[in-house]
């Protein structure tokens, strides 16, 4: 099915929506490897495309599954360009800042509590987090606020699997994340850009929607410190500020949770969020975006999608006026 | 007290001619060795504006350095650095429509209309035109000095614009650094044109009292 319809009429994919050659080459390696049964049941691993562009950055590896029902046919960012090109204000503000300064993060030891309305409050050391449920690797479209989309290979498993372990109580309405907010190994804590902590909610059925995925690693890698290592959600419905990084507590709550960026701007930034190309942001249009990585100076910027493209969430919001609740 | 030489000044306007044009001479080098990170035109946008407003304090930085060193030769080199201040708002004002709107010039009108951010930098683009296009002897002398520099003295309201759309496209993110810097050096830039205005007319009141207080011979 087409992601939409052309003008003309004709549903073609465009030209970006055809599997890159990296990943159709190595398909083919693969099956040539079959044929002269060099495979070993590792190598299954290895046919995953966060591996063609996983890069020699010193990283560790995560292995993962690709789960084909999440893999968007568009050309994922280049790993450059995903990792030097970030929002994460604890780290400054200008998009090369969270690269340069993350490396004072401390990944280990890390633990996440599970606070609120829980019937088995806990705090879970990193490993057993990710030990939870599978890991998969899904290829999501990321849509910033601020008019930029990236593609990028993300390895984790939906929230809903840890939600369910928690139980959480019939009061639980919603859920909140909050990030790591500790002066000694975030540069970008001196300057009073936003409430520290940075914090973050949704509404306990966006939490459920098999989508939001909690998220450990990218491009068959862990997290890099600045994309939000060592735990993040990611929600390729929402603008990319609703996905909280580095996640040190998630608490299940019975009111709407006060977000960071509602706080600061509450005209800007609605508690929703949801990537919509009808609701412009105050200073820009949210019609169009420009794809990083791919789109150069003379390329049209491409439109922007309902919900980005990923129209099951929009029964979430049946009924309800998404210019009013944006 | 320092006065050169026409030859002198000649190898000094030709340094700072080529100083001025680097930081464009930076941006197509960035652009050819693939070096504008991942949202060139973010770069280049952010890069001109930034080198727009740098040369909008540096322009009107020229009266007030004269004022108190006595430079006089400063203020001939005046009209190149305004004129580099009009050429980075064409880079930026061009960044915009091109790559931003693809020369849609409805689609630009519209965002010029509804977002106050881009109006008022549009307004502080439109108003630099006729200062540009009267910066040549010839239009000095067409206009009279006294009409010439009444127009550019708009340039104070252009800076003010400049800084107004400076600090409403950081708004959202709350980061003010940046604008309360270039804002505090265009207030500082002006209120010393305040002080010499002062000073100016007590200055004559004063010449003025002192004459009709000299008792004239009888």
């Amino acid at each position: 099915m087409p992601l939409y319809r052309r003008p003309n009429g004709i549903d073609l994919p465009f030209a970006s929506e055809i599997t890159p050659r990296e990943i159709f080459e190595s398909r083919r390696s693969f099956i040539k490897q079959v044929a002269v049964g060099a495979v070993g049941a590792g190598s299954l691993l290895e046919l995953s495309t966060g591996d063609a562009w996983a890069q020699a950055s010193g990283a560790q590896k995560l292995a993962a599954k690709a789960n084909p029902a999440y893999v968007v046919m568009d050309k994922a960012t280049p790993y450059k360009d995903a990792t030097t090109y970030n929002n994460f204000y604890e780290f400054g503000t200008d998009k090369a800042d969270p690269a340069e300064n993350a490396g004072s993060l401390k990944t280990r030891p890390w633990t996440v509590s599970i606070e609120g309305e829980v019937k088995k409050p806990m705090t879970l050391d990193i490993d057993s987090l990710l030990k939870l449920a599978p890991l998969e690797e899904r290829i999501y479209r990321l849509r910033c606020v601020e008019g930029w989309s990236m593609v990028i290979p993300w390895i984790g498993y939906s929230l809903s699997a840890l939600i369910k372990k928690m139980e959480p109580t019939g009061n639980a309405k919603y859920i909140e994340f909050t990030t790591l907010a500790d002066n000694r190994q975030m540069p970008g804590l001196r300057s009073p850009v936003l409430e520290w902590p940075y914090v973050e909610g949704l509404r306990m059925d966006e939490a459920m929607h098999p989508l939001a995925l909690l998220t450990f690693g990218m491009y068959g890698q862990v997290l890099p410190n600045q994309s939000g290592a060592p735990v993040r959600m990611v929600l390729p419905w929402k603008y990319g500020f609703k996905s909280a990084k580095s996640i040190v507590k998630i608490r299940f709550v019975k009111d709407q949770p006060r977000t960071a960026w509602n706080i600061a701007a509450a005209r800007e930034y609605g508690f929703y969020s949801n990537v919509n190309p009808d609701v412009d942001h105050p200073r820009w249009s949210q019609a169009t975006e420009r794809r990083i990585g791919e789109d150069g100076f003379f390329t049209k910027k491409r439109k922007t999608l309902m919900f980005n493209g990923y129209s099951d969430v929009a029964s979430l919001y049946t009924g309800m006026d998404l210019k009013k609740y944006f | 007290m320092f006065n050169p030489t026409p030859r002198q000044f000649k190898t000094l306007k030709a340094i700072l001619f080529v100083l001025a044009l680097l930081p464009a001479l930076r941006l197509l080098l960035y652009a050819f060795t693939d070096r504008l990170g991942a949202n060139p035109i973010e770069f280049i946008t952010r890069s001109s504006g930034d080198w727009t407003l740098y040369f909008l304090c540096i322009t009107l930085a020229v009266t007030p350095l004269r004022r108190f060193t006595n430079w006089n030769w400063l203020v001939k080199l005046r009209r190149m650095l305004g004129l580099y201040a009009f050429f980075y708002a064409c880079l930026h004002f061009i960044t915009f429509l091109w790559f931003d709107h693809f020369f849609d010039l409805a689609e630009m009108l519209k965002d010029v209309v509804k977002r106050p951010f881009i109006t008022v930098g549009f307004i502080a683009f439109v108003m630099l035109l006729p200062l540009a296009l009267t910066s040549t002897n010839g239009m000095i002398r067409r206009l009279g000095g006294k009409r010439w520099q009444w127009l550019h003295r708009s340039l104070y309201v252009i800076s003010m614009l400049g800084i107004l759309h400076f600090w409403w496209m950081r708004a959202g993110k709350h980061n003010f650094e940046k604008p309360i810097l270039f804002g505090a050096i265009v207030a500082a830039l002006l209120l010393v044109r305040v002080y010499f205005a002062l000073r100016n007319r007590a200055g004559q009141r004063a010449a003025l009292q002192k004459r009709q207080v000299t008792p004239s011979p009888t």
